[in-house]
């Protein structure tokens, strides 16, 4: 267990260094990348508690996303860019005057995103399967309609430009470091194995004393909660955001991410999450009108080819290995130490 | 003074009256079962108890507290823990896992300090898995407690789920046909188990069995059901004895 420590806090301080190194020496596109695929794994986690550990299929991620992106950009957008940005309708009173830092408005964004679900899960909560997937789709859409008519508040479909680009590799891998470690933290307390025995037998479950909806509730604001942090980074990754980002294919991409990772894996979505990550970008070249010559064959990139090879290799994944990379499974640091291991896959595993 | 007590307890679907006026007592320490033919209506009385099925009449009294229509898991907090026909584990969980959520129950802090492991959830965290452990050493699965609950053999995962509802510290055990599947050398097993798990936990038990040498042996009272009717009650002796009983199980032979 002491070992284990050891090693986490090492790993963190060697990712650390990496960083510091990655941030004085790659270009900017990678660096992008970088933060993106650390982005993607904070987005990815905090779907996976609701949809892998707990066992729910809800599909309204891209809402809470979304409330994260566009809280935490108007209370980090300056107010000349505001005023800039608001030439149809003013906006509101009190955001165009206010101009906080990005850590509080990170906080803030996830808090809101969290408790918009929680009024979500209020009745959606009830549902199960298939019904609580469209429940929670239906959701996700208002948020995002209610994004693109609220002109005084959001600028409607127009978005906002000018968010200050805050997000840099610290701040994506250090909030997807934090996230690890909280959800490990919560995976393996009762209240994680609470939400796991409600993944694997409601009845069960239920009938050990465990609360259904209290504890689905837990599940999906918190992992609302994460979405909107992650959200937030990604708006001001960017530094454009408009309601259009935010549809359903966002939902379906962390989705994505999650199953091809392993439903209940933590390793897996963050694995997942670079492969999917940085696949996607080194395919790019698909895309672009050339000609590729590889001696048997050779063709025209059309644009849009990248997408159609991404999904073969998406049906490759998905039929050869059936629960993802990692299935339930998760990294530790036993295979280190065997012998003396043998008791600790209960109490402490290795963070990541 | 009885522990628990149904009282005229009625359960229809739609036009189907499953149960009617189930009448039952079981007092400290006392094993009552409940048996009959197939579709008899046994598991809907036991659904009744644990309001997976809300009785459409009547009611249920634990400890003269009425416990109607209470949601399944307030109802397990008040200490009727139950068994499923079909083994319901959590089978991909370990078995200690399992053990470990049936005392989720009791847990007092909140998930912010599950979280961030404040000192208290700690101290509980701890006991939880000392008392888990403890348990599983009573019933003979400590050595298997890192296995998955799916890998167990069937014998061990009966076991195994009786165990788990103790967890959650009963003072009421409901068991749904806990030797359905079993051969004669596990049935005794488990029946010596049962007596034991009984004595040791000081509870009581009301169970739904087919074995009759298992019934017969254990029953302090034996409840008979037929078209969930309830055609006889008393102790064993009696009710082998009983002229209804024989007819509903051999049928009546047309010489009546």
């Amino acid at each position: 267990m002491k070992n284990n420590k050891i090693l986490n806090i090492a790993l963190i301080i060697i990712i650390f260094l990496l960083l510091i190194v990655a941030n004085g020496n790659l270009d900017s596109y990678v660096v992008r990348i970088l933060n993106l695929c650390a982005i993607y794994s904070v987005l990815g986690l905090s779907m996976n508690l609701i949809n892998g550990f707990t066992g729910m299929f809800s599909l309204g991620h891209a809402g809470f996303i979304a409330v994260g992106a566009y809280t935490t950009a108007l209370l980090t957008m300056t107010e000349k860019v505001k005023t800039q940005n608001f030439f149809m309708e003013p906006l509101i009173a009190p955001f165009n005057s206010i101009s906080i830092s990005f850590l509080p408005a990170l906080l803030i964004a996830g808090l809101l995103s969290a408790f918009i679900a929680f009024l979500i899960g209020a009745p959606a909560l009830r549902l199960k399967g298939d019904y609580l997937a469209i429940a929670t789709l239906g959701f996700a859409e208002i948020i995002r309609i209610v994004l693109n008519n609220a002109q005084s508040l959001t600028n409607g479909a127009l978005g906002l430009r000018g968010i200050p680009r805050a997000t840099n590799l610290y701040w994506s891998f250090g909030v997807a470091i934090v996230t690890i470690i909280i959800l490990i933290s919560l995976i393996k307390s009762s209240y994680g194995r609470a939400l796991k025995a409600i993944r694997e037998d409601e009845i069960a479950a239920e009938s050990m004393g465990i609360n259904l909806f209290k504890h689905k509730t837990i599940a999906f604001t918190i992992g609302a909660f994460f979405a909107g942090v992650g959200g937030g980074l990604l708006g001001n990754l960017m530094g454009t955001i408009d309601p259009n980002m935010f549809k359903f294919v966002l939902t379906f991409n962390i989705l994505l991410i999650i199953v091809i990772g392993g439903m209940g894996s933590i390793t897996g979505t963050v694995i997942s999450a670079f492969i999917v990550t940085i696949l996607g970008e080194l395919l790019r070249f698909l895309d672009m009108e050339k000609q590729f010559n590889f001696g048997f064959i050779s063709f025209n990139g059309i644009p849009g080819l990248r997408m159609v090879v991404f999904s073969v290799i998406l049906m490759v994944i998905v039929l050869f290995f059936r629960n993802g990379i990692m299935g339930t499974k998760e990294f530790s640091w036993k295979f280190l130490f065997k012998k003396t291991a043998t008791d600790e896959s209960l109490t402490e595993g290795g963070v990541k | 003074m009885a522990l628990l007590k149904v009282e005229n307890a009625t359960m229809q679907f739609g036009g189907l009256t499953a149960v009617k006026d189930f009448n039952l007592e079981i007092k400290e320490g006392e094993i009552v079962s409940l048996i009959g033919p197939n579709g008899a209506g046994k598991t809907t009385a036991f659904n009744m108890v644990t309001n997976v099925y809300t009785p459409t009449n009547g009611k249920v009294f634990l400890n003269n507290e009425d416990i109607t229509g209470l949601r399944q898991d307030l109802i397990t907090q008040k200490g009727i823990a139950r068994t499923f026909q079909n083994i319901r584990l959590f089978k991909d969980l370990s078995v200690l896992d399992n053990v470990l959520i049936g005392n989720h129950v009791h847990i007092k802090s909140n998930f912010l300090g599950a979280i961030f492991k404040l000192p208290k959830y700690r101290n509980e965290e701890k006991e939880m898995i000392e008392k888990s452990i403890e348990l599983l050493r009573e019933v003979g699965l400590e050595d298997l407690k890192n296995e998955k609950a799916s890998s167990l053999p069937y014998g061990k995962q009966r076991k195994l789920e009786i165990a788990r509802a103790l967890a959650t510290n009963p003072k009421i055990l409901l068991l749904d046909e806990p030797a359905a599947g079993m051969n004669p050398t596990e049935t005794d097993e488990l029946t010596d188990f049962v007596r034991e798990v009984k004595d040791k936990f000081k509870l009581s038990i009301f169970m739904i069995e087919h074995h009759m040498q298992m019934v017969m042996s254990l029953s302090d009272k034996i409840q008979v059901f037929e078209y969930g009717i309830t055609i006889a009650e008393g102790t064993p002796a009696q009710i082998q004895n009983d002229e209804k009983v024989i007819n509903a199980y051999l049928g009546v032979s047309e010489d009546d």
